[in-house]
């Protein structure tokens, strides 16, 4: 029996305001909450609302068989906590059913697979705790930032407990093999990857309300039909794509919603089902293994990184935020902590790329060296905050001996002090039988003891 | 294809871009087999590149008919490149009675080259010869460069019933701000009035063109500007920069067209955080003694140089010497320096308000009167090696590829299309 395995990607990252070089140390509130707020609540009444709607109706329609995954980071859930509060308890509501599953990512949806691997493990930690206290569940399957992977980011992956990744399935990578199979990372073979199918999440994504598609207009009957069609051995259809599809990519007007409620009925004729990623992964085996030397992603024609980092703006930005890691993961105060995962989003990058001149990509920005500047004069500042911290002139590999000896001091003085305590109760109880019954032993106890503390005294004296 | 052009400037001896844009689009235009080009200016020097056309000075066209001699004609004419033949040829198409204007000898008037006080008789002048030229020459096509010879233009296409097309390298909506001046307005309108088609060196031109001047759109199209490749002896221009600190420039007349205060007042903005960094302001212009008080008052004489105007080379020399090139135009029809900047790798900031920016995507754009995004950017390029890194490699290559020769192309078809209009 063939099975569709859905989900979808939501993320909102912080926009920033524009943010002058005479800001630098003196403002450090870097975003444009009127933006922010603007696009989050147009988007959730857009997209995000309706599509939950949607979703908890089939669920409860299809009678538990229809499954979605969601992978939402914690920069978007911390907006909409803010802003669309609503959106929060919608998928609250969602994961009670135990029909959907939400996956692990970096919480700031950054691209720090790619340049900071502490980074990488430390955040996925913070979407992690973030998930399970906000949805109650622990995530069992990871997806990094757009779907971006290569042989090393499995690695780190299995690092840290995973057993099942979501990836793209580029032509490049796959050649002639289909990604309608379950894969292997070929450095961690008991890292098992499910792949998109592009040309089928693509025609829900990128092509269902163009009018000059030759398949247009797209129904759920036809579409199903495509499916069914596959070769029989090939059991999973990854639709990977974003949230946003509903509503905002493809206004409702174009039909996406009925579509999309039609298609349980029509894949429930052709025996086909839904499932969740972590149920493939305990269910099949991986068929092959696969190798990925250079990143990809699942954004562009090329499906690789170069609209994050592809040109030496995007390059020196990134390289800055990477060296600063360290150094701000020692920082304690709180509104570091918080602005160092904001600043860290992919979109400041992807709005830096100059791939395609003239199209405004999403971007905030007239044009990508207004991106650039803006994130290079926040970045500015917030160095100066987190250099505010520590010495400035301290190498990282210095200080970090030195914050381990002061923590490491602090434990030594508690142990000590606990140490002292009990001498003094020890004392304490001493004296109360040597008052019940004097004798010469205690005292010569303390002396013994007095002695080698003096003794070192009188030779630095000297 | 013949085309007789009019014009004001040619190189090397020039005043501004439209003689820059004159040559390279003539020599453009060469490129092409079967193009030959006559081009009309005041007065010659002598020294211009005749290698791909032929100049007429309009200052040894005779007007009135004088009785010189062959040998004394042929050695006046010689130092500034023209033929005694030619002489005589136009002598023989005097067409009306103007002994009683002022005249030389050879029966010439005689004209500055420049833009004098008295610009309005040089312009009428101008047509005046240009009428003996229009009976003489040969040619398919009248293509008159700005306003100045717009009446030439008007003239020749009534003498010959040639189309006529105009080349609006500038309105006066540009020059002023808005507040144009009433007896250019009305050459310029009567001009486009009369024209067949006209070119705007931009966009942003053609819409001035249209909504200022009433002209029909799809009588106007856009051809925009090139860039002539640098000579390697230019390319082999060392940095002279003597100072250790970044250097900023402003390149240009410092006149309101150029929005020089804009300059000024960023550069006051960036030195408040910044210290180890120059502005140079190379150029002269009616508003220099106002721009040379406020940098006083702002305080920063110190770190604000003016250089007066430059010519040929110097202006490269400066460009070396600059980190960044700005130009805070209020309105530019075309602007090619911060190309010329670009061709030496200097990352360039433009206004919005220019029309190059229509064409230039590796430049940094900022509306001109926003002071605080100006300084913003020139911050940036001075502070971040890698915006300046970009700008300067992608923006030398994105200008490499604007050529001439493919404006040159574009004006062709315009040519044929006139002409078949016509038939």
């Amino acid at each position: 029996m063939k099975t569709i395995c859905f989900y979808f990607q939501i993320h909102q990252p912080f926009r920033l305001k524009r943010y002058r070089f005479f800001d630098i140390g003196n403002d450090h509130y870097y975003y444009d909450d009127f933006q922010n707020e603007e696009i989050i609540h147009r988007i959730a009444e857009q997209s995000y609302l309706p599509a939950n709607r949607m979703i908890l109706e089939m669920i409860k329609n299809s009678g538990g068989k229809f499954k979605v995954a969601y992978s939402i980071s914690g920069v978007a859930l911390e907006q909409m906590e803010i802003y669309t509060p609503e959106v929060i308890d919608s998928f609250k509501e969602l994961a009670a059913s135990g029909n959907v599953e939400f996956l692990a990512e970096t919480y700031a949806h950054s691209l720090s697979s790619l340049g900071d691997p502490d980074e990488f493990k430390h955040q996925v930690k913070k979407q992690e705790e973030k998930i399970k206290t906000l949805f109650g569940v622990k995530p069992k399957v990871f997806r990094n930032t757009e779907l971006i992977y290569s042989d090393e980011i499995s690695e780190l992956v299995y690092e840290m407990g995973y057993h099942g990744m979501l990836t793209e399935g580029a032509k490049h990578i796959l050649g002639w093999k289909s990604p309608n199979y379950m894969y292997s990372s070929c450095v961690e073979p008991k890292l098992s990857l499910l792949l998109k199918n592009d040309l089928f999440s693509e025609d829900l994504s990128d092509r269902f309300s163009d009018y000059s598609w030759n398949e247009y207009p797209l129904t759920a009957d036809k579409f199903i039909s495509w499916i069914a069609s596959t070769p029989e051995s090939e059991q999973i259809i990854n639709l990977f794509m974003n949230y946003e599809v509903f509503g905002t990519l493809h206004s409702a007007s174009t039909g996406i919603f009925d579509f999309f409620k039609a298609l349980p009925r029509f894949a429930a004729e052709k025996n086909i089902g839904f499932s969740l990623p972590s149920e493939i992964f305990t269910l099949m085996k991986p068929v092959d293994m696969i190798s990925v030397p250079y990143p990809m992603s699942w954004v562009d024609e090329e499906r690789d990184t170069s609209s994050w980092l592809g040109n030496i703006l995007q390059q020196e930005a990134f390289r800055k935020i990477c060296e600063m890691g360290e150094r701000v993961r020692m920082c304690e105060p709180r509104r570091i902590r918080q602005d160092w995962y904001y600043l860290q989003s992919s979109d400041h990058f992807y709005y830096m790329n100059t791939k395609h001149p003239g199209k405004d990509n999403f971007s905030p920005y007239d044009n990508p060296y207004e991106a650039f500047i803006n994130y290079m004069n926040v970045l500015a500042d917030f160095s100066l905050r987190v250099n505010a911290q520590f010495p400035e002139n301290l190498e990282d590999e210095e200080l970090n001996p030195l914050i381990t000896q002061i923590k490491n001091q602090g434990e030594e003085i508690e142990n000590l002090q606990k140490e002292l305590d009990k001498y003094k109760r020890k004392a304490e109880k001493l004296e109360k039988t040597t008052k019940a019954e004097p004798s010469v032993k205690p005292k010569a106890v303390k002396s013994e003891e007095a002695k080698p503390v003096k003794a070192p005294a009188k030779k630095s004296s000297k | 294809m013949k085309a007789l052009m009019f014009g004001w400037e040619f190189p090397p001896h020039i005043l501004g871009g439209l003689g820059t844009a004159s040559y390279g689009l003539t020599k453009g235009m060469s490129l092409q087999s079967d193009m030959q080009i006559t081009f009309c200016i005041p007065k010659p020097w002598g020294d211009e590149d005749q290698s791909f056309l032929k100049i007429i000075g309009m200052n040894n066209v005779p007007i009135v008919w004088k009785d010189a001699n062959y040998d004394y004609v042929q050695s006046r004419l010689s130092e500034v490149g023209m033929k005694a033949e030619d002489y005589f040829k136009f002598r023989d198409h005097i067409y009306a009675d103007f002994s009683y204007r002022h005249v030389n000898d050879l029966g010439c008037i005689e004209f500055s080259g420049r833009y004098p006080d008295n610009l309005m008789e040089e312009i009428n002048n101008y047509s005046i010869v240009a009428g003996v030229v229009a009976r003489t020459e040969e040619y398919d096509i009248i293509h008159a460069h700005d306003w100045l010879t717009y009446p030439a233009g008007i003239h020749a296409k009534n003498v010959s019933g040639k189309p006529l097309v105009l080349h609006v390298h500038a309105t006066d909506y540009d020059r002023s701000r808005g507040k144009v001046n009433p007896q250019v307005y009305a050459i310029e309108k009567d001009g486009m009035d009369h024209a067949d088609h006209i070119m705007t060196v931009s966009e942003l031109t053609r819409r001035t063109v249209i909504d200022k001047y009433y002209q029909d759109p799809a009588k106007v199209t856009t051809v925009h500007n090139a860039v002539t490749p640098l000579s390697p002896d230019i390319l082999a221009i060392p940095d002279k920069k003597g100072v250790k600190d970044k250097v900023i420039t402003f390149l240009g007349r410092i006149t309101m067209q150029k929005g020089p205060e804009y300059f000024v007042e960023a550069a006051a903005k960036v030195l408040q955080r910044s210290k180890h960094v120059r502005f140079v302001m190379a150029g002269s212009g009616d508003m220099m003694d106002q721009m040379i008080r406020l940098v006083a008052s702002r305080n920063i004489s110190d770190r604000f140089h003016f250089t007066g105007f430059m010519r040929g080379k110097q202006v490269y020399e400066v460009l070396k010497a600059s980190d960044v090139y700005v130009m805070p135009s209020v309105s530019e029809p075309f602007g090619i320096s911060p190309l010329e900047a670009m061709q030496c790798g200097v990352p360039s900031i433009i206004s919005k308000q220019s029309g190059c920016a229509e064409i230039l995507y590796y430049a940094v754009k900022v509306d001109y009167w926003d002071i605080d995004a100006l300084a913003d950017s020139m911050y940036s390029i001075i502070t971040y090696p890698a915006l300046h890194e970009f700008l300067k490699t992608e923006g030398k290559k994105e200008v490499d590829n604007i050529k001439w020769e493919y404006a040159g192309q574009k004006v062709r078809r315009i040519y044929d299309m006139v002409l078949a209009n016509r038939k």
